[in-house]
């Protein structure tokens, strides 16, 4: 761990890496089920809606350390699922670079839904229609109009769900560990404030700075897309 | 010529019923009656985007609605190019792209208009790169309508086109709707709340009141000249 680059460890830029590849992992495999959630929750009333909305923001509201337990009691090598899931195909997930990705999905997928919900609440059903009238049958009219016109808010939520999936730690410290090489941007923020020295410090306060650049990064590019969808609308 | 037979009723929530009964065989059709008379929601049901509760459809042999056989043609499958009042132009695709939208998606058996002759005869062609938040109303109809037709449409419905038209335009918007019937003779329905706007288009006129068809002029039997 000699070699320094902005006074960084290896370690830690290998938590940053770690995190940023499990955020993009979690945010691409939740897109296509947020999409679908968020469109569901926008234009069809269908009975236990309400339910689907509260179970979906669970993760929003629950202390993120009960969300990681819940997912070790499902997902755990004995859990209800996990216990299967090994017996049957010898797969673990929990402790693993599958369960943090797993972990920052589910705690971005909130943001996500939200953001979708609002994108497709925006875009009048109409063009839809209109579509359809044109001859596309209705997946052909989601594809090429409504999801087009809803892309602000989807690519919003998008960048927001990242954004929480990077910053994941009570979650992911419960499903996924510690381990060297498995630690998060977050986990690897605490563990450094556990270090004693003043070397260990020094590195908690660079990677707090790191942390605080790609949050931002990560707002000011969700507030761009969402204003430039919002340009589109209005004129 | 094509046959249309209407026979209807759908009642909104709202306690609105309509109750349509009429059918026509003239080139164009003018479906006149005052705000909240029902005649975009015929418009709807005409386009399969609305389905009636009750009722038959017949677009000449095509059945688009039989609700005691079960029968309600998808929007896609109906061949009926909708002219919205307020146009609908996607506004994420360029004017060439909108007006080809139908025309890609043509089924095989239609015979849609060329895409050169509908830009002549709507004088679209300065415009086919642009988007249609930069364009004006008038513009923005035209495209609509080009758009309607290139999708190679048996019927077209056209919903109130000079109602958000200036004064001094709307000669110009009957103009291209006359070149449009004179240049492709496809069966129109018009829709306006405005008696006498489309009286030199029409050939029939049909009165429409709290939905219910309460006049037809002239009557059907001698209704067009050429039959």
């Amino acid at each position: 761990m000699d070699a320094r680059f902005l006074g960084l460890a290896g370690e830690d830029w290998r938590a940053i890496a770690f995190s940023a590849g499990v955020s993009a992992a979690a945010v691409l495999a939740s897109l296509p089920f947020g999409v679908a959630f968020g469109w569901l929750l926008a234009r069809r009333s269908f009975v236990g809606k309400a339910l689907v909305e509260t179970l979906l923001n669970l993760p929003l509201v629950l202390p993120p350390v009960v969300t990681g337990y819940g997912l070790l009691l499902l997902l755990g090598r004995r859990g209800w699922l996990g216990g299967y899931l090994f017996d049957l195909f010898g797969i673990e997930i929990a402790f693993t670079w599958t369960a943090a990705a797993l972990a920052g999905a589910v705690m971005g997928f909130p943001l996500l839904v939200r953001s979708v919900r609002v994108a497709f609440a925006g875009v009048d059903p109409r063009f839809a229609q209109a579509a359809r009238s044109l001859g596309a049958r209705p997946l052909d009219a989601f594809w090429t109009v409504s999801l087009p016109l809803a892309r602000p808010g989807v690519l919003a939520g998008v960048v927001l769900a990242f954004a929480r999936s990077l910053g994941e730690f009570g979650a992911t410290l419960l499903f996924a560990g510690s381990q060297p090489g498995r630690r998060t941007l977050a986990v690897q923020l605490y563990l450094l404030y556990e270090q004693p020295g003043e070397e260990a410090e020094r590195r908690l306060w660079r990677l707090a700075a790191g942390a605080i650049v790609l949050s931002c990064a990560a707002l000011a590019a969700s507030e761009y897309l969402e204003r430039r969808g919002a340009r589109r609308d209005s004129s | 010529m094509i046959r249309l037979e209407f026979d209807c009723s759908l009642r909104y929530t709202s306690g609105f019923t309509l109750d349509a009964v009429f059918s026509t065989r003239t080139s164009v059709t003018v479906l006149s009656g005052p705000s909240g008379s029902g005649k975009t929601t015929i418009l709807s049901i005409l386009a399969g985007l609305l389905r009636p509760d009750r009722g038959r459809i017949r677009l000449d042999s095509t059945v688009l609605f039989d609700a005691d056989r079960g029968i309600h043609l998808p929007p896609e499958a109906r061949r009926i190019g909708y002219v919205f009042q307020d146009y609908l132009l996607f506004p994420h695709l360029s004017v060439r792209r909108n007006l080809l939208y139908g025309w890609r998606r043509r089924p095989t058996d239609a015979q849609p208009p060329a895409l050169e002759r509908v830009v002549e005869i709507l004088e679209l062609s300065d415009l086919l790169h642009r988007f249609p938040a930069t364009l004006s109303g008038g513009q923005r109809q035209r495209i609509a309508l080009g758009r309607a037709l290139l999708c190679g449409p048996r019927l077209l419905l056209l919903d109130e086109p000079l109602a958000s038209v200036d004064e001094p335009l709307r000669e110009r918007v009957l103009g291209y709707i006359e070149q449009v019937q004179h240049e492709w003779d496809i069966p129109t329905l018009y829709v306006t709340h405005n008696t006498g706007e489309a009286e030199r288009l029409a050939r029939q006129t049909l009165f429409l009141q709290s939905g219910r068809v309460v006049g037809v002029e002239p009557a059907n039997d001698k209704g067009d000249p050429a039959q």
